[in-house]
């Protein structure tokens, strides 16, 4: 299965409280301080849809956006461009890139103190219906790699896992760790 | 790009009407030509577009952002999608909706194209079509297939032709309609897309369907072509037809309607726009876009010798069976609902917020026992999953009844009542249940700053700011100031319609100290009932950050000074413009960049509001040029001329205008050469020199269009004009003297000029 375009999502702790227009100066220094690895375009504010993308980190290759959905904020990395290498390394770098951002936010004057991402939860989604479409049979197809990215991030048998959401929907495995663990205190190499 | 891009070629296949399923094989292959150079950027260019795939801005590879304007090295370098638009810059889809008709299985795919292609929101727009943002042109013809695929098609969504067909929303469910246009709409949408009289415009072609004349639903009267319901008794029988209208429209300087027949027949209506098209395609003008709609050649001709030239085409059309053959279907076209009509039950228990949202939000129909239900999308947006809950809604409560409104909002129709509370709950679930549809809070904007290229200032950014502070106090509100709409463009351009609002709004910009300045111009007096009858005109400009207070001002005015079931046009009028000015006049004072440079950043954008690298003068004080004084007292001039217009002074107003137009050229001439000629004749013929055959007047996007202006006043001053005539002439001056204020910063952009100002 020749899986490209994933999209990973790291939670914020519910005890987070962030004004969420605080993103877009934040994301602005960001495009500003680029240092060029990654092409980043625009910022995009949808704070004003409920459960919506928030506000979100326009690139070339990737969209990054603190995000609502499902009125649960979290940062999501959403590749867009194909990449080379196995379906674990794609999720893995999926993954690695959004724990890195989670990082970098929490490091933000803004969102110091204020903003703590969840390592113990991570919802990983294929963004393309036709090559990952979200039945069982895709599930057992890339369990394998999903076990191997979640080995790495929090050791094997450290971790449930479910294949998850309606057949609509992307197809998208939710793990979580079974001990708590914050995102910044996560070593997966990009 | 999408690796499954070839995949769902073949897995489409059959599962696309033939012709679409040719003509994106066509495009696609374009495309691919284009990629290998071998079409003009020009020709691909229009091609892209006639299949909706607009530019968005930073397509030009540049971006300001906040400290410089930096490249965007996109990795196919320079390679182009037309002229000035790179390859790999993200584009717009835009996707017609004729009439905003809709069904479940659209909204699914909409969803998940929004989702795998866009970046998980879809966007409603102001002509009932959608638009999804940051989309690869290589990625556009497997879009158009899977659209194609539930029988969508996003053909003529933009470029120099007949765009998406509007209609009424609840056109067939109406109350006050004549009769439903819902079939009359469509069949002229698909009968005159991809007409080959309709291939050879000079400019876009917008139609309108309206089942009533006095309401807003259709806004009839800014189209190219508008149809309203009518109906005539000849020999005991009750005959269907249209009041018709052409030659209406917004961008830059609006045009109202004029009405082409009283009455024309059902059975006319397709031979008539066919012949319209073809007068249009032959005479309308093609070099020259600025000039290139309709209304121009309206006005140009006259309605009466518009309509012989039309009549003269319509008697020599081969026949075609297409004009009559929807007629026979329509008897048999009604919508059917899912459930049985029932009554809304009051019994006490009705979810938290219901009756505030079913005040604002439900629609009961002229059928007994059914409803219209708005969800009202804020800003137009919707994401992907609530596009999902939305096409399940549908199959539960009401099949496939679904339509966009040109207020950016979706609407279930044939909502048996009784349903109403438990539907309420699964919307508010969904954050579907927002209150106050056709309110003061539910603003319209065009896209803006956000992803336009020509936008100025960020009307989404301040749609987003009012909208949050109104809704706050929305439920408190007086019903008189409640019911105002809003409406916000981010420049000239009007997509927001802006003129046929209440309070309307379109983005400028001003300079201060070397500074560029986020402004609204504030419009006043437009009309959105009757079709959108009435258009408004500027007051004054109020630098963006500011538009919330004078907002507050406006409609406090109006709540403490209004008559007996006064309507806030019939204020604005009575109290006059240069009152409603002073209400705003204040906020046009901008503190210095040194002292408070809140208002040089725009609503939801944390950069400086600036185009490029703009030096500060050496006095660390104040710095107002002679040329801020002359464009400002300009300004006041156009104003003035507005009063005298209001005064009934029709030829004061012109001669007014035309001298703010004069004195803006004069100011800029002043500034580059350091010298004016006295006479109007000498300043036209330096301006035309030294400023528009020089181009350095030339807007990056709109050319020489606001210099015509001034050349076309100059040739006409003193020459009688009507009421109507005089009011654009206004507003041709007001744009001018923007132009001139845009000339203005750009030239102080340039360090050989900096230490001049």
């Amino acid at each position: 299965m020749n899986v490209q375009h994933v999209k990973a999502k790291i939670f914020a702790r519910e005890s987070s409280r962030i004004d969420l227009g605080e993103a877009i100066p934040v994301f602005h220094q960001w495009i500003q301080k680029n240092s060029g690895e990654e092409l980043l375009i625009d910022v995009a504010d949808y704070r004003h849809v409920p459960g919506g993308p928030g506000v979100m980190l326009i690139g070339h290759d990737a969209h990054w956006s603190l995000d609502s959905a499902r009125n649960r904020l979290g940062l999501v990395y959403n590749r867009r461009t194909a990449m080379e290498g196995s379906t674990g390394e794609k999720l893995r770098q999926a993954v690695g890139a959004a724990l890195e951002a989670c990082r970098r936010l929490e490091q933000e004057p803004p969102f110091r103190g204020k903003l703590v991402f969840d390592g113990g939860e991570c919802e990983i989604a294929i963004n393309d219906r036709l090559l990952a479409p979200n039945t069982e049979e895709t599930y057992r197809a890339l369990k394998s790699d999903f076990e191997w990215l979640f080995d790495a991030l929090w050791g094997p048998g450290a971790y449930t896992m479910e294949h998850a959401g309606e057949a609509r929907e992307l197809f998208q495995v939710v793990g979580k760790a079974r001990t708590p663990v914050a995102a910044a205190e996560l070593a997966l190499a990009p | 790009m999408k690796a499954s891009n070839s995949q769902w070629k073949d897995r489409l296949v059959g599962r696309m009407p033939p012709q679409l399923e040719a003509e994106v094989d066509v495009f696609e292959h374009e495309v691919a030509l284009k990629k290998q150079g071998k079409i003009d950027d020009r020709v691909f260019g229009e091609t892209r577009l006639r299949r909706g795939a607009y530019g968005q801005r930073y397509d030009n590879g540049q971006r300001h952002d906040g400290v410089a304007t930096r490249k965007l090295q996109y990795p196919s370098g320079a390679a182009t999608k037309g002229a000035h638009t790179l390859w790999d810059a993200p584009g717009m889809q835009r996707i017609k909706i004729p009439f905003g008709g809709l069904n479940a299985a659209q909204l699914e795919v909409m969803a998940e194209l929004a989702e795998e292609y866009s970046d998980g929101i879809a966007h409603v727009t102001t002509r009932q079509d959608f638009q999804l943002h940051f989309i690869h042109i290589e990625d556009t013809p497997t879009v158009m297939r899977r659209f194609a695929a539930v029988g969508i098609t996003t053909r003529e969504a933009c470029g120099n032709s007949v765009r998406n067909v509007t209609a009424c929303p609840i056109a067939g469910v109406c109350r006050d309609e004549v009769f439903d246009v819902t079939p009359y709409a469509k069949a002229t949408a698909y009968f005159l897309l991809g007409h080959p009289d309709c291939q050879q415009f000079g400019r876009k072609f917008k139609t309108a369907f309206s089942g009533c004349r006095d309401q807003a639903c259709a806004l009839v009267r800014m189209h190219d072509l508008g149809a309203v319901a009518a109906t005539r008794q000849e020999n005991g029988r009750t005959r269907r037809g249209f009041e018709l209208y052409v030659g209406g429209g917004l961008g830059t300087v609006p045009y109202q309607s004029k009405m082409m027949y009283e009455f024309l027949p059902e059975a006319e209506l397709l031979p008539v726009a066919q012949a319209i098209a073809r007068v249009f395609a032959r005479l309308g003008e093609k070099k020259n876009r600025n000039t290139a709609r309709i209304k121009f050649l309206v006005n140009k001709l006259g309605i009466d010798e518009f309509r012989r030239l039309v009549e003269e085409e319509r008697a020599i059309l081969p026949q075609d069976p297409r004009w009559t053959d929807y007629l026979k279907e329509i008897p048999h076209a009604d919508e059917q609902p899912l459930k049985p009509a029932s009554l809304l039950r009051i019994n006490g228990l009705q979810p938290v917020g219901f009756d505030d949202w079913s005040k604002t939000n439900v629609y009961r129909q002229r059928q007994a026992g059914y409803a219209v239900v708005t969800v009202a999308l804020p800003l137009g947006d919707v994401t992907a999953g609530q596009l999902r809950t939305l096409a399940d809604l549908a199959r539960k409560y009401v099949k496939d009844t679904i339509r966009t409104t040109v207020e950016q909002n979706i609407v279930l129709r044939w909502v048996s009542e009784a349903d109403l509370p438990e539907l309420y709950k699964e919307l508010k679930q969904a954050g579907l249940a927002t209150p106050g549809a056709g309110t003061i809070v539910d603003i319209t904007a065009c896209p803006g700053t956000d992803t336009c290229k020509l936008g100025i200032s960020s009307s989404r950014g301040l749609a987003g700011e009012l909208r949050t502070r109104l809704a706050e106090r929305s439920l408190e509100m007086d019903e008189a100031v409640r019911g105002l709409r809003i409406k916000v463009s981010g420049c000239f351009n009007s997509c927001g319609q802006h003129h046929v609002a209440d309070l309307g709004f379109y983005g400028v910009s001003r300079n201060k100290g070397g500074y560029a300045v986020p402004h609204f111009q504030v419009v006043l007096g437009g009309q959105w009932t009757e079709n959108g009858g009435a258009y408004g005109l500027a007051i004054g400009a109020v630098p963006s950050r500011r538009v919330p207070e004078a907002v507050d001002r406006i409609t406090s005015r109006y709540l403490a000074e209004r008559q007996t079931g006064e309507s806030f046009q019939a204020f604005i009028k009575r109290i006059g413009k240069a009152e409603c000015r002073k209400m705003v006049d204040d906020l046009g004072n901008v503190p210095s960049h040194s002292e408070d440079a809140t208002l040089y950043r725009d609503w939801a954008d944390a950069r400086e509001f600036t185009t490029g690298d703009m030096g500060v003068g050496e006095c660390a004080g104040e710095i107002v040029s002679p040329t801020d004084f002359q464009l400002a007292a300009c300004e006041r001039e156009a104003f003035e001329a507005q009063l005298q217009l209001e005064a009934g002074e029709t030829m004061k107003a012109a001669r007014v205008a035309y001298e703010s137009m004069q004195h803006a050229a004069e100011a800029l001439l002043k500034l580059r050469l350091n010298y004016a000629p006295d006479s109007p004749d000498g300043v036209a013929a330096m301006f035309r020199e030294h400023f528009h055959d020089t181009q350095v007047f030339f807007d990056p996007f709109a050319g020489g269009k606001f210099a015509q202006y001034y050349f076309q006043a100059h040739e006409r001053n003193g020459q009688a004009r009507s009421s109507e005539s005089v009011h654009r002439l206004i507003e041709e001056a007001q744009l001018f003297i923007e132009a001139a204020h845009s000339c203005y910063g750009r030239l102080a952009g340039q360090p050989y000029l900096a230490a001049a100002i």
